[in-house]
């Protein structure tokens, strides 16, 4: 048990709680680095996959992208945009972002294109037109899909900002680096339960936001869509295999 | 893209794609003995169905650089520590698919094995199986495209399979090994993908005209 408090101790000690490189401010850059790239991530993905799922283009592209996405291991992405664009944060941040991207453009597309054509047409009847279409019902109607998707990203970025540390960032993953290069397994270990339970509070974070925004009347679905999350895990498809 | 380096160091990928493999294999065949008895349960007893997908979801929440590094106090960097982790995130997709899978087997299809005399076992195996594999099989394709992903992570600890390239590239600051371990990985994670959907068909004969999932 000596180890279980001597990493007490490390979570105990005033000094790592103190100053640039204590927990908060390396908490605090994790969250910095992810609400970035999530938000980037999204800026990008929510408008081309609303188009998509709209008009119903593209379809095979956006359902498969995040089969494909699952599939890009996300260390080479990182260390691939560091040769190709120098040290600095902007590699960090383009490898996030494009892992985050695909999960939310296939749960986006699939979400808008699930909506009851009946329903669609009807909106239509009543004079609706394309935009009010998209913004009044496809939109409300897909949220849970919609919402599972940037939260599957969110999650994935969240763990994947531990890598920024790796090119001498900040974020949780330098205790991580920092304790595995000086063999400090306190170290290590207190990064690694820190940056498990930032990615577990994201999740769960964003699971009440989902049932607090998402329409009452949806809330069956909602519960439909939280499982469909959960089992297209990290690089998530929303109507995966099953 | 600096092919004389190629050339030079085909031994070294072949090796490094053996292990990427290996620990792929190992990883599915581990998983697969952990979940599919938990999914057995699952599926007999309805009640642990939430427990279970709940805890390993929560393991599977749990980020893969993370989980490394808090086995590395107990089994050091060793294969061990990469296995462990790597079997852990296969649990959830294949619990889930392969449950999801026998749940979906239709009742008339159930009563209609009872009452040609099936055994509890031999329905299992003869009947409900082979109608949830698609699903199952489903699961495995995710299992195994993540698995692949994920055994690039273990170059930190000194493994990596051909994520240790990454790892070269970086001290060297030279693209070609990064770019041969990226692009191999990717093709890797495809043609494990498309042969798995090949097998599916070959097994599940009855499934085609209708467009097997």
């Amino acid at each position: 048990m000596t180890f279980l408090s001597e990493l007490l101790a490390w979570f105990t000690d005033p000094l790592n709680w103190q100053g640039t490189s204590g927990i908060p401010i390396r908490t605090w850059e994790h969250i910095q680095y992810s609400v970035a790239a999530t938000l980037i991530a999204a800026l990008i993905a929510l408008p081309i996959s609303l188009y998509l799922g709209h008009t119903g283009r593209g379809g095979l592209l956006a359902i498969n992208i995040a089969n494909i996405g699952r599939a890009i291991p996300s260390l080479g992405l990182i260390i691939m945009a560091f040769i190709l664009l120098g040290l600095n944060i902007v590699p960090v941040m383009i490898a996030l972002v494009a892992l985050a991207i695909p999960p939310i453009v296939t749960n986006t597309y699939i979400g808008i294109r699930n909506v009851n054509r009946e329903v669609r047409d009807a909106a239509g009847g009543m004079g609706m037109t394309g935009w009010q279409i998209l913004t009044r019902v496809e939109i409300p109607v897909a949220l849970p899909l919609i919402m599972a998707g940037l939260r599957t990203s969110a999650v994935q970025v969240v763990a994947t900002a531990t890598l920024a540390a790796y090119l001498s960032f900040g974020g949780l993953g330098r205790f991580l680096f920092d304790g595995l290069a000086l063999q400090d397994y306190e170290q290590l270990t207190g990064g690694a339960l820190l940056i498990a339970a930032l990615s577990l509070i994201t999740e769960f974070a964003l699971a009440r936001v989902q049932a607090v925004i998402v329409p009452k009347g949806l809330a069956k679905r909602n519960a439909t869509a939280a499982v469909d999350a959960k089992m297209s895990g990290r690089a998530g498809v929303a109507s995966s295999g099953a | 893209m600096d092919w004389g380096w190629v050339q030079d160091h085909l031994d070294e990928i072949q090796s490094l794609f053996f292990q990427h493999a290996q620990f792929t294999l190992l990883a599915l065949v581990y998983g697969f003995a952990i979940a599919f008895p938990l999914a057995l349960a699952a599926t007999r007893w309805p009640r642990l169905y939430t427990p279970i997908l709940g805890l390993t979801g929560i393991l599977f929440t749990i980020p893969s650089i993370a989980l490394f590094m808090l086995m590395m106090p107990f089994t050091g960097p060793t294969a061990t520590t990469c296995l462990i982790a790597l079997t852990i995130y296969t649990l959830l997709v294949l619990v889930r698919n392969t449950v999801e899978g026998l749940r979906g087997v239709p009742r008339e299809v159930r009563e209609a094995a009872e009452a040609m005399g099936y055994r509890r076992f031999k329905q299992l195996f003869r009947v409900e199986l082979p109608i949830a594999l698609p699903v199952i099989i489903a699961g495995i394709r995710i299992a195994v495209v993540t698995t692949i992903g994920l055994v690039t992570i273990t170059a930190l600890i000194g493994f990596g399979g051909l994520g240790a390239l990454f790892i070269d590239g970086f001290r060297q600051a030279f693209g070609t090994p990064i770019i041969v371990g990226f692009t191999l990985s990717v093709l890797f994670a495809v043609v494990a993908d498309v042969a798995l959907v090949g097998a599916q068909r070959m097994l599940t004969p009855w499934a085609r005209g209708a467009g097997g999932r």
